[in-house]
């Protein structure tokens, strides 16, 4: 992968398996292909070389030349999940940055409130995770530098995480095909040193995303059924963040994020145990940047106070 | 010229004649026109793709034009080409002829598949005319069912209808190699190009209902707006992508496996030698049909599975590439003492082990999940799959009708020119696809119809290879089509091969024997010099 710059603390690993599977492919390629060429020399018709007998034919040979490359095949396996692994867990330090992709284009907010479209701010040295959603088809955001992708799809968080290592401005694409501007879908990660970051946070803040949040909660009246001394019977929302929720049917789930844009998005589906399913539902009347602002609010305010379930 | 001997081409010269045939060998060559014209179909939407690309600015469509272009010359390649050629054209013509039997087991079903397959074709073609779909061969969700504003329900349907057609041939091949074998045809003297269609069979009649069940999904959703596939409505958009995949691997067997029985055949006869380990040939053509369905997840690392799903599909395909390379061992192995001939047919089967292996070994890359990440919806992907499927499906399917074509027209064609096409196709495929590894481990992402600068040189490159390779398409049209009036008379058997379909007349009579051959030997019983 010679043009691609190594950006991230993934890169050189990837790259480095990537040529130890490289390596070994060219050896078996070129095994095959030697052997092939001097039969295909040796034996063309018209020379006069000992062709009697019935050539070799044992399972000895089958079984040799199968399971040793295999062996050497699955170590590459084993080398690969382990840093796989790695790749699908976050450290817990990690900053969340969330985003949000639309046909076409990319909306990054970051906790301090700093909102930028197509283009992501990340400083060197600190990981990032980056929890993201679609508000229409499935997306995919790929930066080839940092060797990560993920795909994005509605209704749904997914995730990555990166530990960027060299300043600069790498290509962000869209990598799954999403109609019409799917090639114009893209961007730039802009990487900076802590010192430059911190200068460029503070010159874009404007209230934290939480801050946001909090005014949302009010805004599309979350408030009048979920604060104290409200007299509609709904579940109270400190705490709730991490902890495990009984739900009506029996079942119990926990109240990641999955858990708590489904609430506002379909609050049919998961009813809380001890509730009324009379929440109406913000399908079509919120949009995914507001969800996650109002996810990071509910994030602060569970560790404001003690839990109303029992605690993680 | 002398009067020919009865065959199956004197039988009747009308057009209709054609039309309502039941013989097996004339369905065969139904297909072969139709498939043919539909792979020159999705060949200029190939050519228009190419070009769009040779300019990283996208400026000789529209970006909506373009997308219509490549879900065109996906759904047409796949499913008009890829899936139906072998089995439908060799495998209808060679299948009787190689187990001794008079015909296939239901003659009007064959011939009713293949007016499905023209059903199909003609939805699609209609599509097209109509303006076109726009989602990738693939109709993602939820883009396919609510983003969409082309064509998708009738692209849909011609699928359908053209998996229908593949459903019966599966099934008619089947019934046929249990019931019709003749007198000492044991299945253990089946020739490997049998097997491979009696693998290919089960693997068509098991998975194509996965697909036609899919696709009706989401013509009801897209219809009737009811949540199956719809987040927003409490659906999965994952569903789709683990039904979709979970045909769609095995189908890429559906094109693989016939190839690998066409170049068993092309190799043995090549070296007069038996082929090397044919037992193992024969376990490793059912360990690919039957691990190919457990594979699907390998598609969908990056699509928001859970880690240990993808950790189960990791090794698993990791598994499948057994069995694919005791194939390449064992053809490698056959060539010693043998008394090798370089002909046409012997050229296409050695490009399609070096081609094949070249994508099987990628595909490594692309199972390890960790490298995946990389390289997954990039232009690695599509020259992976580019050199499986049209490095070795399209090279193993000319070298079969090379090799069979004095058999089928009784002719001989013009050897210089086949040699010269089948290596200027080798040539022109490399420079086609493997520029695109290259792009892909850079990071361009597929399916762009414009990129960023940096990739322009591969890009040059491969479509400067694409002329090569659509000369080397061209050629054979020619001078096959010179060789059934001016080539010389073939003989019944002009290469010295075994097999029962090189005992009967050339072009074998309308119904296939004078009298049923009995077997009393294995399979390539060549005598050693
Ligand atoms: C034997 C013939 C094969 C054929 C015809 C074939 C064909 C394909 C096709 C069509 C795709 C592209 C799917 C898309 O549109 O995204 C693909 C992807 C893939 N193939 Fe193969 N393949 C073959 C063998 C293999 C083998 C042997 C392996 C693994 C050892 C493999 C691993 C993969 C993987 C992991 C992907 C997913 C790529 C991605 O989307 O990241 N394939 N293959
Ligand atoms: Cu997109």
């Amino acid at each position: 992968m010679s043009g691609l710059p190594e950006a991230s603390s993934f890169a050189g690993r990837i790259d480095g398996l990537f040529l130890a599977l490289l390596a070994l492919c060219v050896v078996v390629m070129l095994a095959v292909f030697v052997t092939m060429v001097v039969f295909a020399v040796r034996f063309r018709h018209g020379r006069d070389v000992d062709r009697s007998g019935e050539s070799h034919r044992d399972l000895g040979i089958e079984m040799t030349w199968t399971l040793i490359p295999f062996a050497l095949f699955v170590g590459i396996f084993a080398w690969s999940i382990h840093l796989w692994i790695d790749m699908r867990t976050p450290p817990a330090d990690a900053e969340t940055i969330y985003v949000v992709g639309k046909q076409w284009m990319w909306e990054f907010q970051h906790p301090g409130g700093q909102r930028e479209i197509d283009t992501l701010h990340v400083a060197t040295g600190h990981p990032v995770r980056l929890v993201m959603t679609s508000q229409d088809v499935i997306h995919d955001l790929s930066v080839p530098a940092f060797r990560v992708k993920q795909d994005i799809l509605p209704g749904r968080y997914t995730d990555l995480w990166f530990t960027a290592t060299r300043p600069g401005t790498y290509d962000l694409f869209c990598a799954e095909y999403c109609g019409t501007d799917h090639s114009r879908m893209g961007g730039s990660v802009v990487v900076e040193t802590p010192a430059a970051h911190a200068r460029w946070l503070a010159a874009h803040a404007s209230g934290s995303l939480a801050e946001r949040g909090r005014t949302l909660f009010t805004r599309y009246g979350c408030a009048g059924c979920h604060d104290a001394g409200s007299s509609v019977h709904a579940p109270r929302l400190e705490g709730l963040y991490g902890s495990t929720v009984p739900l009506a049917d029996g079942r119990q789930v926990t109240a990641d994020e999955r858990y708590l844009h489904d609430s506002i998005v379909l609050p049919a589906e998961e009813v809380a145990a001890g509730y009324a399913p009379i929440m109406p539902s913000y399908k079509d009347r919120i949009d995914e940047a507001d969800i996650l602002a109002l996810l990071a609010y509910l994030k602060i305010r569970g560790t404001e106070r003690e839990s109303p379930h029992a605690p993680r | 010229m002398h009067r020919a001997e009865p065959s199956y081409l004197t039988e009747g010269s009308t057009l209709a004649s054609w039309l309502t045939t039941h013989d097996h060998k004339r369905i065969a060559i139904l297909y072969a026109v139709a498939i043919t014209f539909f792979f020159f179909l999705g060949g200029i939407a190939a050519a228009l793709i190419r070009l769009e690309l040779a300019t990283p600015h996208g400026d000789l469509m529209s970006a909506d034009t373009y997308n219509k272009t490549f879900t065109f010359h996906g759904v047409v390649m796949v499913w008009f080409f890829l899936i139906p050629s072998i089995p439908n054209t060799l495998g209808n013509f060679l299948l009787p002829l190689m187990i001794g039997a008079r015909d296939v087991a239901f003659p009007r079903l064959n011939l009713f598949s293949w007016y499905l397959y023209l059903l199909g074709g003609l939805f699609t073609v209609t599509c097209l005319l109509l303006g076109g779909v726009d989602t990738g061969w693939t109709f993602y969700t939820p883009f396919s069912t609510l983003f969409s504003n082309t064509h998708v329900v009738l692209a849909v349907v011609g699928v359908f209808i053209v998996g229908f057609s593949s459903i019966l041939t599966g099934l008619n091949f089947i019934v046929t190699i249990h019931t019709l074998r003749t007198k000492g045809m044991t299945w253990f003297r089946l020739p490997l190009f049998v097997w491979s269609m009696y693998g290919v069979s089960l693997v068509m009649m098991l998975a194509t209902p996965v697909l036609a069940m899919t696709l009706s999904l989401l013509a009801i959703e897209r219809l009737t707006g009811v949540g199956i596939f719809d987040p927003s409505l409490g659906g999965d958009p994952l569903l789709f992508q683990h039904f979709f995949w979970f045909y769609s691997h095995p189908a890429v067997y559906i094109m693989v496996l016939p190839s690998m029985g066409v170049v068993s055949e092309l190799i043995t006869a090549s070296v007069r030698r038996k082929i090397f380990g044919y037992r193992f040939m024969v376990y490793s053509i059912i360990g690919i049909a039957v691990v190919g369905f457990l594979v699907w997840g390998h598609h969908m690392f990056v699509a928001g599975q859970s880690m240990y799903a993808s950790i189960v599909f990791s090794i698993l395909s990791f598994i499948i590439a057994v069995p694919s390379a005791i194939k390449v061992f064992n053809w490698t192995a056959t060539l010693y003492k043998g008394d090798i001939t370089f002909g046409a047919p012997m050229i296409y089967a050695l490009g399609f082990v070096g081609l094949f292996m070249l994508g099987g070994l990628t595909g490594l890359f692309l199972a390890a999940t960790a490298l995946d990440v990389n390289l997954t919806d990039t232009y690695f992907v599509v020259a992976h799959f580019h050199y499986i499927m049209v490095g070795g499906a399209v090279m193993a399917y000319l070298g079969g009708i090379h090799f069979w074509w004095p058999k089928i027209t009784g002719r001989l064609y013009s050897e210089g020119w086949a040699r010269f096409a089948a290596i200027l196709m080798f040539l022109g495929f490399n420079l086609t696809f493997f520029p695109q590894f290259l792009a892909g481990a850079e990071g361009m992402p597929r399916r762009y119809y414009r990129y960023p600068d940096e990739y322009a040189l591969l890009n040059v490159l491969s479509s400067a290879g694409a002329v090569l390779l659509a000369a080397s398409y061209l050629l054979p049209v020619g001078y096959l089509l010179w060789s059934l009036r001016f080539g010389e008379r073939a003989g019944p058997d002009p290469w010295g091969a075994k097999g029962l379909e090189w005992e009967t007349a050339s072009p074998p009579p309308p119904h296939n024997f004078e009298r049923p051959p009995v077997v009393t030997d294995g399979p390539y019983a060549y005598v050693h010099p």
